[in-house]
């Protein structure tokens, strides 16, 4: 343990180094996150006669330009990664190192948030601009958020271990991830703001692990939520994220055992 | 030209026995797409339904929108893109070559090597669209109507297929574009509302500079029963200029690839 946290600060080093080195390529990926857009086209419109909710306009803009920041600040990867590396057998060289292969996995995706930061940047300076949204000023209000960020990312790098762990046991577990993403979609307030959808709808997204993902960050980065509301989200979302990394970590030491290297 | 037609039977009959053999896959690959579709109409609903018309469109008829991208979706998934995808490998591994020895026309093949036989899914799941919002309206489309929105439709799968061929031409610039399909394809999915929801600048881009209007708007809107014969007109003028756009561009590229070990 004291190694890897020795070690830590050299990996996120490496891990920026190859984010800039395949800039680009992480640019073309970042904008092919153009799903808010096209919710906000279709909000925008149905909102310009009259508002919804307690939406108008101005803050369908704020909002989905919020989920853009939040998803790119807190977004992984891991799981296409740790597929690729058991069916190709990659793994191996991973496993020999000795460091635990999700504390490398974890530094590579933390290591590239500096440049997603700067391309969420304009995006957030542009919903502060219009108007539609009181961002956080205080201090504590700030660091809910940070924190609300830093616990969606533990729940999506966990559960992504979760189901690219699952590639040990069995061959399509990338459907599997699929039936989550879809899920995401629609319970998080990816593509729907969740106060809008009927109230059995809400209180479902409420006790699933979806909203913590994304529509919580989001609803403390606009300043949609008191601080009632902000204490039990931050609760039950770390418990979420506890819960996930346990049952992941456990998933992962029972599927290194049973890998054979394909090929090796 | 029979020659050809015998071709494409052939791609086909290998890419649905390559399919077979993934049965597994075919079925949860099927229900995915199924949960995708109605995923797409959930935002739709929640905006339009029971509000009155939003930018000239009430539910019903944004509905048979959705239905036409469905289609088209199924369509560049199953037809176009896995193609795609492969020639780009190809450039990038330096293969390519064995495609162009061969005795045809190297679009032709380039553009047939590769289908998902079970996207029809997809054309299933957007007709069922349509006829559900025909039954929500209480009416029937023309025949006249039909006739020119199925014209349209392969307008556009003509006009689909030349943006896609000039991303290919693209690759033998910029080896790795492997993302950038994935960049339309998420461009594509804009195509999902009506295009006067857009305002402005946008709505002029998606009418003109890729044309996902003429696409998924115009087709619905002639099934609808609304489309005026000019804008029609214009809109198949404006596909053979980008069919034929597309070719051009293509055989310039190829006549400049320089193979990858060169």
């Amino acid at each position: 343990m004291k190694a890897a946290l020795s070690a830590y600060p050299t990996l996120l080093r490496i891990g920026f180094a190859a984010a800039v080195a395949y800039r680009t390529e992480m640019l073309v990926w970042m904008l092919t996150m153009t799903m808010p857009f096209v919710s906000l086209a279709l909000w925008s419109a149905v909102s310009a006669t009259a508002p919804v909710g307690r939406f108008d306009q101005k803050s369908f803009v704020a909002y989905f330009l919020a989920t853009i920041v939040v998803r790119q600040l807190s977004g992984s990867w891991v799981v296409w990664e740790i597929i690729q590396e058991i069916k190709s057998g990659t793994l191996s060289s991973r496993l020999l190192k000795p460091i635990h292969p999700l504390i490398a996995y974890s530094a590579d995706n933390l290591a590239a948030t500096p440049l997603r930061v700067l391309f969420a940047l304009p995006l957030a300076l542009i919903g502060l601009a219009s108007g539609g949204a009181v961002l956080p000023h205080e201090p504590r209000t700030i660091a809910a958020f940070l924190l609300s960020l830093f616990g969606a990312w533990v729940i999506t790098f966990f559960v992504m271990v979760i189901v690219g762990s699952l590639s040990f046991f069995m061959e399509s577990s990338m459907s599997v991830f699929d039936i989550w993403l879809a899920l995401f979609m629609l319970l998080s307030g990816y593509l729907v703001p969740l106060e809008l959808f009927p109230s059995w709808v809400r209180s479902l997204a409420e006790a699933l692990p979806f909203r913590y993902t994304l529509g919580f960050p989001v609803e403390v980065l606009i300043g949609m939520s008191d601080d009632a509301a902000i204490v039990r989200g931050l609760a039950i979302q770390f418990a979420y994220g506890i819960g996930a990394a346990i049952v992941a970590l456990a998933l992962w030491r029972a599927g290194v055992r049973r890998f054979g290297a394909f090929g090796g | 030209m029979r020659r050809y037609l015998r071709l494409l039977a052939l791609q086909l009959r290998m890419s649905v026995a390559l399919g077979a053999q993934y049965r597994w896959d075919f079925l949860t690959q099927g229900a995915l797409s199924m949960v995708w579709t109605v995923l797409g109409l959930v935002p739709l609903y929640v905006a339009l339904h029971g509000r009155p018309a939003v930018a000239g469109w009430t539910y019903e008829q944004a509905l048979v929108v959705v239905g036409w991208f469905t289609v088209l979706k199924g369509v560049l998934d199953g037809a176009v893109n896995p193609s795609l995808i492969l020639v780009v490998e190809h450039i990038r591994k330096g293969t390519l070559d064995f495609v162009l020895m061969k005795p045809a026309d190297a679009q032709f093949l380039v553009s047939t090597a590769r289908f998902e036989p079970w996207r029809a899914i997809d054309l299933v799941a957007g007709v069922a669209i349509l006829v559900w919002a025909f039954r929500l309206m209480g009416s029937l489309p023309s025949a006249g109507g039909m006739a020119l929105s199925v014209a349209l439709l392969t307008v556009a799968i003509a006009v689909l297929y030349s943006t896609w061929i000039v991303v290919v031409a693209a690759a033998f610039w910029v080896v790795r574009l492997d993302n950038l399909s994935y960049l339309m394809s998420s461009l594509f999915d804009f195509g999902r509302w009506p295009v006067s929801i857009f305002r402005g600048a946008v709505r002029l881009f998606f009418t003109f500079v890729v044309p996902i209007a003429l696409m998924t708007t115009y087709p619905a809107e002639a099934l609808l029963g609304r489309l005026a014969p000019t804008t029609a007109w214009l809109g198949m003028a404006g596909a053979l200029v980008f069919a034929l756009g597309g070719r051009f561009i293509f055989t310039q590229a190829i006549g400049r690839y320089t193979s990858a070990s060169s």
